[in-house]
């Protein structure tokens, strides 16, 4: 009972931070939607169609929905490393909350504020030409939520580790872009080079943006978006299933890397 | 009900090779006014901070509120309010916000919250900024919100570390009102460290820290009996001349600094009009005073603690504009 209030504690804060800071949501999203409407559309005539009816805009919405949910969630779980840098970690770490729980209840706000980010792109479906049903929303709304989880807890744990402000900004360009260009966002990963392919397979944001597409463009085995693992093609169940095992491995250790903190 | 309400058995924490406590042992009196007096490095942080369980002693144990600082964290939290010597607060959230989440966090009951934060708030003076950011908000302000937050869950234990570093004299004076009149009205304990020397007379009782030992624990009065004589400073045309004719007629060894000669005789007021009398060098200027902590600390360290505080306050400014540029 304790450990849930102490979740929530933490949770109502990221909330209040997110509403009363509109100009960090303006700017979580706009770089997102520069990427659809300008890459969308300027490349869409020229690549003609990527697959049955689908054009390259099309392809990316799923990709950028999910790029939206991974660098919202991503960035306010390394966010951490900006309250040791001005303090209010210590008034966290000092208060009767268990250090557990401030790792789940950062984890559970970032993945609302990513959660909200991702439904606000989603908005923009019509203007690219995909149609979402109610159905294809609700289906949606868990697969972002655990990917957001999944990404928020990463961010805490690595920003547990991290002491200084540089590395907090080497980690962003070294780990970040990179997971975001080679999980599938902006291009299908049939046919990339071996080399790339195989840090495609490993990057755990692969299985996030894949299900997302899925549930958007359809899922059938002979997609050519789909995945292959090992010769293996991934249903969407199974890369659910990848992304799930990365999550709750990351929030372990979020939680376990917490309480050690001096 | 024990006499005592925090407790330090043979405290040690080492980093590495540095021992920055070295095997302390004090208890705090409930209501007590408590100081811990040192220069920077001394050691002070690092025993609040072992107090209130950011950080695990080598050796030794301690006590608040009866509540073990490695076993019972949990309690030992739940006891203790603390201002910190670096600002702790969310500066995207408003003052008022900062105080729910604190409420929130310290389990204070929804039936009484409200009231509470309005009440710390008015006491502090900032009631009327509440909705404000704390970004918005001066050096000064910032540490009363501190002060209300660390007091709005009415802790048994009040934690201030260096209280007022790099605050002007007036929010100075105002902040000593506050923690006076906490004390007053709630009886809480206040558990203080300073190297300001104005600050430590306050406290009901010092402890003396010094490279992480305990060199000295009394009341200030008591204290400054240590030095026991009258402290007389000169300034002469010719200093060394002056402390070798001190030393013949008088047989007073005087220290020596840029700003010429102090030393100690038993009753200043009679010393010292014979003394301007006889002596054979040209006085350019005389003063004396009664110990102070500083002569104390003098007295048993050999060093000032009075030498570090402009450094401090230029650190201190310096890095409130260092994250200003970072942002």
């Amino acid at each position: 009972m304790n450990n849930l209030r102490g979740v929530y504690t933490i949770w109502y804060r990221d909330i209040l931070r997110f509403w009363r800071d509109k100009m960090r949501l303006i700017g979580s999203i706009f770089l997102p939607l520069l990427f659809l409407f300008v890459f969308g559309s300027g490349l869409s005539g020229m690549m003609g169609n990527l697959g049955p009816g689908v054009n390259f805009a099309q392809f990316m919405f799923p990709g950028i929905i999910g790029m939206t949910v991974f660098m919202g969630s991503f960035m306010a779980g390394v966010s951490v490393v900006w309250d040791r840098e001005f303090g209010f970690l210590k008034e966290v770490l000092v208060a009767p909350i268990s250090r557990a729980s401030v790792a789940v209840g950062k984890t559970l706000g970032a993945a609302t504020v990513a959660l909200i980010q991702g439904m606000i792109i989603l908005l923009f479906a019509p203007l690219i030409g995909v149609s979402l049903s109610a159905q294809t929303v609700l289906a949606l709304l868990p697969l972002m939520l655990l990917l957001a989880f999944s990404m928020g807890s990463f961010g805490v744990l690595l920003a547990t580790r991290i002491r200084t402000i540089e590395a907090f900004q080497a980690v962003m360009q070294i780990l970040m872009f990179p997971m975001i260009f080679l999980s599938g966002v902006f291009f299908p990963l049939q046919g990339v080079p071996t080399w790339m392919s195989i840090l495609t397979k490993i990057n755990p944001a692969t299985y996030g943006v894949a299900p997302i597409r899925q549930v958007i463009l359809g899922a059938s085995p002979d997609s050519p978006f789909s995945i292959t693992l090992l010769g293996h093609t991934m249903s969407l169940w199974n890369n659910v299933t990848v992304l799930a095992v990365f999550g709750a491995v990351m929030i372990l250790a979020a939680m376990r890397s917490f309480s050690t903190q001096e | 009900m024990n006499d005592y309400i925090i407790k330090v058995e043979n405290l040690v924490k080492r980093f590495g090779q540095l021992v920055a406590v070295d095997n302390i042992s004090f208890t705090v009196a409930p209501g007590e006014i408590f100081g811990f007096l040192g220069p920077n490095g001394a050691g002070k942080t690092t025993t609040i901070n072992i107090l209130c369980t950011l950080s695990k002693p080598t050796s030794g144990q301690a006590t608040v509120n009866g509540f073990d600082v490695v076993r019972q964290q949990m309690q030992v939290r739940q006891s203790i309010g603390l201002v910190f010597q670096d600002p702790s607060l969310d500066e995207r959230l408003s003052g008022l916000q900062n105080l729910h989440f604190h409420a929130l966090a310290y389990h204070v009951p929804a039936s009484v919250r409200e009231q509470r934060i309005e009440q710390v708030l008015r006491m502090m003076e900032l009631w009327d900024k509440r909705h404000s950011g704390v970004r918005t908000y001066s050096g000064g302000m910032k540490r009363r919100l501190e002060l209300a937050r660390g007091l709005l869950h009415y802790p048994k234990v009040l934690f201030l570390d260096e209280p007022t570093l790099g605050l002007d004299p007036q929010t100075r004076n105002r902040i000593w009102e506050y923690i006076l009149e906490l004390r007053q009205r709630e009886g809480t304990t206040i558990f203080l460290t300073t190297h300001y020397l104005d600050e430590a007379n306050k406290a009901d009782r010092i402890a003396i820290i010094d490279y992480g030992k305990l060199v000295a624990m009394d009341t200030p009065d008591r204290l400054k009996k240590i030095v026991g004589k009258d402290i007389i400073s000169v300034k002469t045309d010719d200093d060394e001349k002056a402390a070798e004719e001190l030393r013949l007629r008088y047989q007073i060894e005087a220290r020596r600094d840029n700003n010429g000669l102090t030393f100690e005789v038993a009753s200043g007021e009679k010393f010292l009009p014979i003394f301007i009398k006889e002596f054979g060098i040209k006085i350019l200027s005389v003063s004396l005073r009664s110990p102070s902590l500083d002569d104390v600390f003098l007295k048993l360290t050999g060093r000032e603690i009075r030498e570090e505080e402009t450094s401090d306050a230029f650190k201190a400014m310096v890095r409130q504009h260092g994250r200003r540029l970072r942002r």
